[in-house]
């Protein structure tokens, strides 16, 4: 949690104005019982009424002077926190947005989003009460025991005992309860991830009338997240009863002793009865600090997970500053892309998912992938724009390796069709200005023809402007699919990949695709992976995987006669077309 | 939702765990009680002190050792009270998160469908949250705070009746004092919560979909969309915390007004000795402890105001109208032949757009039915109701002659085995994904059914086999993997009915062609329903089901549509068009 207290940067001021601005206010309330004390020592002892009016019209104005210095301590505190929290925030997007692909598969969607939203608001509550109240506190606790100091020295000493017995009880509960407040959110997480389950598999849980086991589960999960729940009040529940029981013995041999030294006329009746306000002000403190232990252990909690993701990765961010000594070291050969005995596998995985692939690309090609289910088809293209990193060998583009490239200058020459259709919210507009920020209308109108789409959004009702809501949910699967080529077409990209991204579209519309795509009036170069022999068939290069190694690399023709895997594709399909 | 009925809802709820409750309040009270004894203890101790008098050291000893004993019985209660709210509190919010799970689980599709589903995750979880911290709140601090307000009035009026009542009417004042500044930020508020919803929005968005962010290189766009929240969110947030953060100071400098007032009434009757100084010492003490229930009150009620809010969404989750449940005596289902009638169905998912009308089908066991039509034309909804996800508006569907809005729809589920495009896997093992249609089968079964949908030899080499943990989202599988043990699922369960929507979309062809033996071998007598655009499916089917923009366009075999020159025989064509 401190080390997040760099972002408090900029805000020093009034992360220490506003504390002070309590001390003041606080101090002036330490002043109360010294007023009594002296109200009743002197205005009653001697039956002074001007003096008591004096004394009652001092109270007033400490009031006001009080309320003052609080309402600037208010605003400073209000200031420093939501700024703090803003910058934070800031700070963890910005980390996330450099996470690599395999640091995002780590962390999982789920849990980057409470870190951002209900870690987040933890937080920012805990440190607005901690420039708040939680400071004041401690304040008020060392005031009254100095305050007590100047009434009676030996009597002071009983002040000096209690404190510190207070300060253990309230660090003992509260360094017990973060490790179980983090339990508690951590099982939040995970409950959050089986309702979130629950929802999106919602077909499959019920055609599987999986609804009882799943109810049990999220029974199971609930009920573990209660006991821990209930585990970590009972620690925060003792520290009320605990400081109160202290804060009353510390009163009884306050009483004791006083009467003690009352009888010996060492001490005055007025002089007891303020020392017992300021013991009274002490627990009234203890009382408010309480609930706020617990609010702030809770953010303490939250914190640590903000900051834990915060100093975890965000690789992508050193390939940027070593992005200066990229120099085109190209002009020997003409090799665009070239891939050097590349091996690659995933964080977690057993097996490698490539093995030494080597094949090279010229500019303007067009290179097909195919292979079986799981044979690295995905994670081949998936290097080539640095969302992995190969394990050993080198994937180059200009002669210059993937890796030393800066992050934009790299991603800026694709054009990505990814396998899942994703849309965001905002209009069919904004989510083509995705690939290329100032696209004009007709550049636009011919990206959606080249993917397809274009009849639909040219219809009457629909138009560019036409909404679409979180995650495309207004769209339908071969739409969304559609738009997501239109995106990639609009950049015209040097190097389009397109990962087998016609899945959901049916044979007719897949058919005009590949036909607009050959009939461009550029010509990138071109990944297509696919299942289908018939979309790769007309390509420059095509590499076989299998099983994570490329087992044929060559046109059609030539794989035909070399590769056994490639001609055992190819027939499976062709019997189909000749049964057609 | 009104808020009495919120509250209403969230009683009953309370009320399961009265007895505790009726416990704690009772705890509540004694110690409210002893807690403002003491003062009058102490005061009683300081008079003994009047040093004209000559102290008495045995007069103070009994007082002393009341003191103590209160203290200690205080304590042990607040202990205990403390314990039994913690416990009703994440008790009464575990049950309303179980109720609200149960009511996801019978939800009808159109509600689930038309719902983003990011919302109602909050509602259950932050929300609920919310609520608990409110609920924690105002059961320790409401019941304990008016509590205290009366005991310490009682205390007062018998001390001083006169000096009572000027702090009586007086200490209001710090309640209109907070009410004014509550009203006046509760605009505030809304501008806040409202704004931080469209940057959650915004957050669930971009790090649901953050490989496509990085792909597009869109980080920096963004962060730029995201810091204009972020700056929006911060301003009306210093706002709202300000505003808000004004009651304390406002209330406490009321209670200094009340205090110095007490304190000045107090001295003149000392003066006149209507009052001892010990006396006077448990009244400012009082006048102290009576004010803080007040401001602790005022923030309570900005906290439970915001519980109920949370509450009300929970609620209007749990109260939502439920699938049709199924028949009181549903019919018995057994030995299904897959005998599929479909006679004058009607179907449309909203009023203004008809879909289907007047469908008629029938399927005779072991026959084969693909559905063909262009991209978003609609074939999910035919698995929609023949899958029960959906009922048909008008006519019916019957299963070997039962009306299946007549039979529990788990009888009905578990006779029909379904693979869809979207793969969707649970968070587990891959055991236990491929045993979800038959949670009882052997290890054996299991490896058989994988290896009958071609999933064993990559199964086989994962880390740790079929023990291989699936993460999040499927995790590091490519979606053909994902696809391969879905299909593993519905081999290992063999069910008479099967529906198969693109289930092989993402499976490269060579293996796609064994499975389709394996499916060939599967539905070898059983009835089947395939979208598919894959035309040697489509040909060998027994009945062809054209569909387009929604309707049903043309229905019948290969030869007869391709005969008819219609739609089917333009899409066909344009395959060789290429």
């Amino acid at each position: 949690m401190k080390h997040l207290l760099v972002y408090m940067k900029g805000y020093r001021r009034e992360a220490v104005l506003a504390p002070l601005f309590k001390l003041l206010e606080a101090t002036l309330e330490l002043l109360v019982p010294l007023v009594i004390s002296s109200l009743i020592d002197q205005g009653i002892g001697n039956r002074d009424t001007g003096y008591v009016l004096r004394m009652c019209g001092t109270l007033i104005a400490l009031g006001i002077v009080g309320l003052l210095f609080s309402v600037t301590a208010q605003y400073y505190s209000a200031k420093a926190a939501t700024n703090f929290i803003k910058k934070v925030k800031y700070a963890l997007f910005e980390h996330i947005q450099k996470l690599s692909y395999s640091e995002i598969d780590q962390h999982g969607a789920s849990t980057m989003i409470t870190r951002m939203t209900s870690d987040m608001n933890q937080v920012q509550t805990g440190v607005n009460l901690t420039l708040r109240l939680l400071l004041r506190s401690p304040f008020v606790v060392f005031g009254a025991m100095i305050m007590a100091f100047t009434i009676d020295k030996k009597m002071a000493l009983i002040f000096a005992v209690m404190i510190p017995v207070l300060c253990v009880i309230v660090f003992a509960i509260m360094l017990a309860g973060i490790p179980m407040y983090r339990k508690v959110q951590k099982k939040l997480d995970d409950l959050l991830f089986i309702t979130k389950e629950n929802l999106e598999g919602v077909r499959v849980i019920r055609a599987f009338c999986k609804e009882d086991g799943e109810r049990k589960r999220f029974r199971s999960q609930n009920h573990s997240l209660t006991e821990s729940q209930l585990y970590a009040g009972r620690i925060s529940a003792l520290m009320n009863p605990l400081t109160y029981i202290v804060v009353n013995a510390a009163v009884i041999v306050l009483l004791y002793t006083g009467a003690l030294r009352i009888q010996g006329g060492l001490l005055t009746q007025g002089a007891v009865v303020a020392l017992y306000n300021y013991l009274s002000q002490i627990l009234v403190e203890l009382l408010k600090m309480a609930s706020l232990v617990i609010t702030i252990t809770k953010s303490i909690a939250s914190g640590n997970r903000i900051y834990e993701m915060l100093s975890d990765g965000g690789n992508e961010e050193n390939q940027q500053n070593m992005a200066e000594k990229v120099e085109k070291s190209s002009g020997e050969d003409d090799d665009f892309i070239r891939l050097d005995h590349v091996s690659m596998s995933y964080a977690g995985a057993g097996d490698e998912s490539l093995t030494d692939i080597s094949f090279s690309v010229k500019k303007g090609e067009t290179v097909g992938i195919i292979g079986g289910t799981g044979s690295g088809k995905s994670t081949l293209v998936n290097l080539l724009p640095c969302f992995y990193k190969a394990d050993r060998g080198s994937v180059t583009i200009d002669g210059v390796d993937v890796q030393d490239y800066r992050v934009e200058e790299l991603r800026e020459r694709f054009g990505v069709v990814p396998q899942r259709a994703v849309l965001f919210k905002g209009t069919i507009r904004s989510n083509l200005a995705w690939g290329k920020a100032d696209a004009t209308d007709e550049e636009m109108m011919e990206a959606l023809e080249l993917a397809q789409i274009s009849d639909y959004v040219s219809q009457e009702d629909i138009g560019l402007n036409h909404r679409v809501e979180q995650e495309g949910k207004n769209f339908s699967g071969g739409q969304r699919q559609r738009l997501t080529i239109a995106r990639a077409f609009i950049r015209r990209p040097e190097i389009l990949i397109l990962d087998d991204s016609a899945s959901a579209l049916d044979f007719a519309t897949d058919a005009r695709l590949r036909k607009a795509i050959r009939e461009m009036d550029y010509h990138p170069t071109t990944f297509i992976v696919s299942q289908r022999t018939s979309s790769i068939q007309f390509a420059d290069k095509i590499i076989v995987l299998d099983d994570g190694r490329a087992v044929g690399i060559g046109t059609h023709e030539e794989l035909l006669k070399t590769c056994e895997i490639y001609r055992e594709i190819y027939a499976s399909q062709f019997k189909e077309e000749k049964a057609s | 939702m009104s808020n009495k009925e919120t509250v209403k809802k969230l009683l009953n709820y309370i009320g399961r765990y009265r007895l505790i409750m009726g416990l704690a309040m009772l705890f509540s009270l004694i110690s409210v009680g002893l807690t403002l004894y003491v003062p009058i203890l102490v005061g009683r101790t300081i008079d003994q002190m009047a040093s004209d008098r000559g102290i008495q050291m045995a007069n103070i000893y009994p007082y002393l050792m009341r003191i103590g004993i209160a203290v200690l019985i205080t304590a042990a209660l607040q202990w205990i009270m403390n314990m039994i709210y913690n416990r009703i509190t994440y008790s009464v919010t575990r049950d309303i998160r179980n109720d609200a799970m149960e009511k996801i689980q019978i939800l009808p599709f159109g509600y689930l469908d038309a719902h983003l589903h990011g919302k109602i995750v909050n509602t259950v979880i932050a929300d609920v949250d919310q609520l608990a911290d409110g609920l924690l709140m105002g059961v320790t601090q409401l019941f304990a705070g008016v509590a205290t307000i009366l005991g310490t009035i009682l205390f007062m009026f018998s001390l001083h009746p006169t000096i009572a009542l000027i702090v009586i009417v007086l200490t209001p004042l710090s309640l209109f004092v907070s009410k004014f500044i509550a009203g006046r930020t509760y605009r505030l508020f809304l501008q806040q919560s409202k704004t931080r919803g469209e940057q959650t929005a915004l957050i669930q968005e971009a790090l649901n979909n953050q490989k496509v962010v990085k792909a597009f290189s869109y980080e920096d766009q963004m962060l730029e969309k995201f810091e204009e929240v972020n700056e929006r969110l911060t301003e009306c947030s210093l706002k709202a915390t300000f505003f808000s953060s004004l009651t304390n100071p406002c209330t406490r400098f009321v209670n200094s007004v009340v205090y110095a007032f007490v304190g000045l009434a107090g001295a003149f009757f000392a003066i006149r000795g209507g009052i001892t100084v010990g006396g006077l010492t448990s009244f400012l003490s009082y006048a102290n402890q009576y004010t803080k229930p007040f401001n602790d009150i005022s923030s309570v009620i900005t906290e439970i105001q915001n519980a109920i809010a949370c509450a009300s969404r929970v609620f209007s989750l749990i109260e939502e109208e439920p699938q049709v449940p199924d028949a009181e005596q549903p019919e018995e289902l057994k030995n299904v032949a897959g005998n599929v009638d479909i006679s004058s169905v009607y179907f449309s998912y909203t009023e203004e757009k008809k879909l289907i009308e007047n469908f008629n089908l029938h399927v005779e066991p072991g026959q084969k039915v693909a559905i063909v039509g262009p991209t978003g034309c609609g074939k999910t909804t035919m698995i929609n109701l023949l899958m029960r996800f959906y009922d048909p508006k008008q006519g019916t569907i019957r299963l070997d002659g039962h009306d299946i809005s007549e039979i529990r729809r788990r009888d009905l589920r578990q006779n029909v085995g379904m693979v869809l495009q979207e793969t969707w896997l649970k968070k587990g093992t891959i055991r236990d994904n491929i045993a979800m249609g038959k949670p009882e089968a052997t290890d054996e079964e299991i490896i058989q059914a994988a290896k009958e949908a071609h999933a064993h030899s990559f199964i086989r080499r994962l880390p740790k086999g079929y023990d291989t943990m699936i993460g999040e989202d499927g995790g590091s599988l490519s979606q053909g993997q994902k696809q391969l043990i879905c299909i593993a699922r519905l081999m290992l369960r063999k069910p008479p009915i099967l529906i198969l929507d693109e289930a092989t979309s993402s499976i490269d062809t060579r293996t796609e062609l064994k499975i389709q033996s394996a499916f060939d071998r599967l539905m070898k007598g059983k009835t089947s329903f395939i979208v598919a655009h894959r035309l040697s499916t489509i040909k060998s089917a027994d009945v062809i089901l054209v569909m387009r923009d929604g309707h049903i366009v043309e229905q019948g075999n290969h030869e007869t549509l391709l005969a008819e020159n219609g739609f089917y025989a333009n899409l066909y064509n344009s395959q060789f068009a290429m």
